[in-house]
């Protein structure tokens, strides 16, 4: 198949309520298991980490949308970019709540406590705060009167999130010295932020940038 | 008048002679349903009943005797044979809680013997058999933390480490034990990775060794220990960290040396050579102050506070008096 007609195919009306329903399942998923216990011996330990790999996943496939998009001659794709965006954002806070609740029980004292007692924690927290400004201006409005440049330099923050994420995972398994998932995940995201590197130093990236923003806006 | 024997004041029955526990646990109901007449009946629903069906493979039995060592027994309720045997670290066989019960199926646990070496009167090679009857069996029912913050309770079988200690002798210069697990790369798929030295080694100091607590392990839950959690035989030390247990045991080593166990090798500012249960000494990067029971506390009830030498204070406080626990971790 050739890439226009892809393009044309993920126009078509049933692509984004399908991803919207693709992301939702493993949250499905996590309720389901947990509701029948299926999650294991430790299903609160279960749910934190599985809400966390999640949050990351959705990182690299929000993150993949652009590079795909210009190699694969996909413009198509900028369409799922917000929601792939906002899943990263749910994700993050549902990791935060399940950590928050079930590891905490909401005392807000020990939280604190335990932010400052565990820098991997404070990254992670540090991250969460970060996708807050992004979420809250994912809306056309708040694009339009942003305006793209800025909106476009405000969003940048998900490059710093990405470190910041990849950082948290690593100091998380730093205790057991297992690696391995750490750099999967290390891997593709430094691609994915490698690839818009090496289009900023070739000159390529700027005008190209501001253009998917545009399409984000949606018609007028 | 007086009649001396060698036993050593208890009088052993034969591993046959002891009722299983499940029967002896079960024995009202089993009365009343022989009174009615049913014995055939309550024989074969007995014969395929729980406590075998919740094992991942055939276990053969192992019981142990009630133990009186004080502290040898707590009334808290046991994890489920199933949490206790899927929900373990055995870095042999991968990194994640849930790998050992998968891969551990590879290792081979007969012929199996234990090397007894260095500062001892007796040193050489003790085969499984003649370890396994070396002292009478007793059931420790013993509260296990992790140090990763979470808990069971364990119903294990075994004998105190003591009896194969003053069995083999040790000289007086023998200040350490040094507990070796097994590492073959050709059994065990996670040797040769780097997250630790293998093989994997542990310590205790003489006196914690020879403390009554401290178990050589053979079973569990009335059967010989699933591969998983160490087989065939393991150590279970009840108020230090799990990490100090070693499992699958081929070598004891005396020392005048404080062994370099292999997790203070690996993250020495992480885990100490005692690592013994301290709610007050956290680790760097966690809280030691509470722990989570599996199986036992809700999704989202809260974590228990952990207690002082994991709750074995009276027994063994006395072992560290005087000493820094903040410095010795």
């Amino acid at each position: 198949m050739d890439s226009a007609r892809i393009n044309r195919w993920l126009l078509g009306r049933a692509v984004k309520p399908l991803v919207f329903l693709s992301c939702l399942l493993p949250v499905l998923w996590l309720v389901l298991a947990a509701a029948s216990d299926r999650l294991g011996a430790n299903p609160a330990e279960a749910l934190i980490r599985s809400t966390g790999d999640w949050t990351l996943r959705m990182l690299c496939l929000v993150l993949a949308v652009t590079p795909l998009r210009i190699q694969l001659k996909l413009p198509a794709l900028a369409r799922l970019r917000r929601m792939l965006g906002l899943f990263v954002f749910s994700y993050a806070v549902l990791h935060l709540l399940c950590y928050a609740w079930l590891d905490m029980g909401f005392e807000v004292e020990e939280i604190a406590r335990d932010i400052a007692k565990r820098p991997f924690i404070l990254v992670g927290f540090t991250a969460l705060l970060l996708l807050l400004p992004l979420a809250a201006t994912s809306w056309n409005r708040a694009i339009r009167a942003l305006g793209a440049v800025r909106w476009q330099a405000l969003h940048r923050l998900v490059y710093l999130v990405a470190m910041l994420a990849i950082l948290h995972f690593f100091w998380m398994r730093a205790g057991k010295n297992d690696f391995a998932e750490v750099q999967a995940y290390a891997g593709v995201l430094g691609l994915l932020l490698g690839w818009r590197l090496w289009r900023a130093l070739s000159g390529q990236g700027r005008r190209a940038a501001v253009g998917h923003a545009r399409i984000d806006q949606g018609p007028r | 008048m007086l009649i001396k024997t060698r036993d050593d004041g208890f009088v052993h029955p034969k591993s046959s002679e002891i009722t299983p526990q499940v029967v002896y646990q079960d024995r009202r109901r089993l009365m009343r349903l022989m009174a009615g007449g049913v014995a055939g009946a309550v024989l074969t629903s007995w014969a395929t009943r729980d406590a075998r069906a919740q094992m991942p493979g055939p276990g053969a039995r192992l019981v142990g005797r009630k133990s009186t060592v004080s502290g040898a027994s707590t009334m808290e309720k046991p994890t489920d044979l199933k949490d206790a045997s899927s929900y373990n670290n055995f870095y042999e066989f991968g990194m994640d809680k849930s790998d050992p019960a998968r891969n551990a199926h590879t290792l081979k646990t007969t012929p199996w013997t234990v090397a007894i070496e260095g500062l001892v009167r007796k040193p050489g090679n003790y085969a499984l058999e003649d370890l396994l009857k070396l002292s009478a069996m007793e059931e420790r029912i013993y509260r296990m933390r992790c140090v990763e913050g979470w808990s069971m309770v364990i119903p294990w079988v075994g004998y105190s480490v003591a009896e194969l200690i003053k069995k083999v002798e040790p000289l007086g210069t023998a200040k350490y034990v040094e507990f070796v697990t097994l590492a073959d790369r050709k059994t065990m798929p996670y040797v040769g990775s780097r997250v630790l030295d293998w093989p994997y080694v542990e310590g205790l100091r003489m006196d914690e060794a020879m403390h009554p607590l401290t178990l050589l392990t053979f079973g569990m839950y009335g059967e010989v220990l699933p591969k998983q959690n160490g087989a065939p035989l393991r150590l279970v030390v009840p108020w230090k960290y799990g990490f100090k247990s070693g499992k699958s045991l081929v070598k004891i080593r005396f020392t005048d040396k404080q062994p370099a166990t292999a997790w203070s090798v690996a993250a020495p500012q992480e885990y100490g050579f005692y690592s013994n249960v301290n709610p007050l000494v956290d680790h760097p990067r966690w809280s030691q102050a509470a722990e989570r029971r599996i199986g036992e506390d809700g999704l989202f009830a809260k974590k228990r506070k952990t207690l002082m030498f994991n709750g074995y204070e009276p027994q063994v406080g006395q072992l560290y008096a005087g000493m820094d626990l903040k410095k010795y971790y």
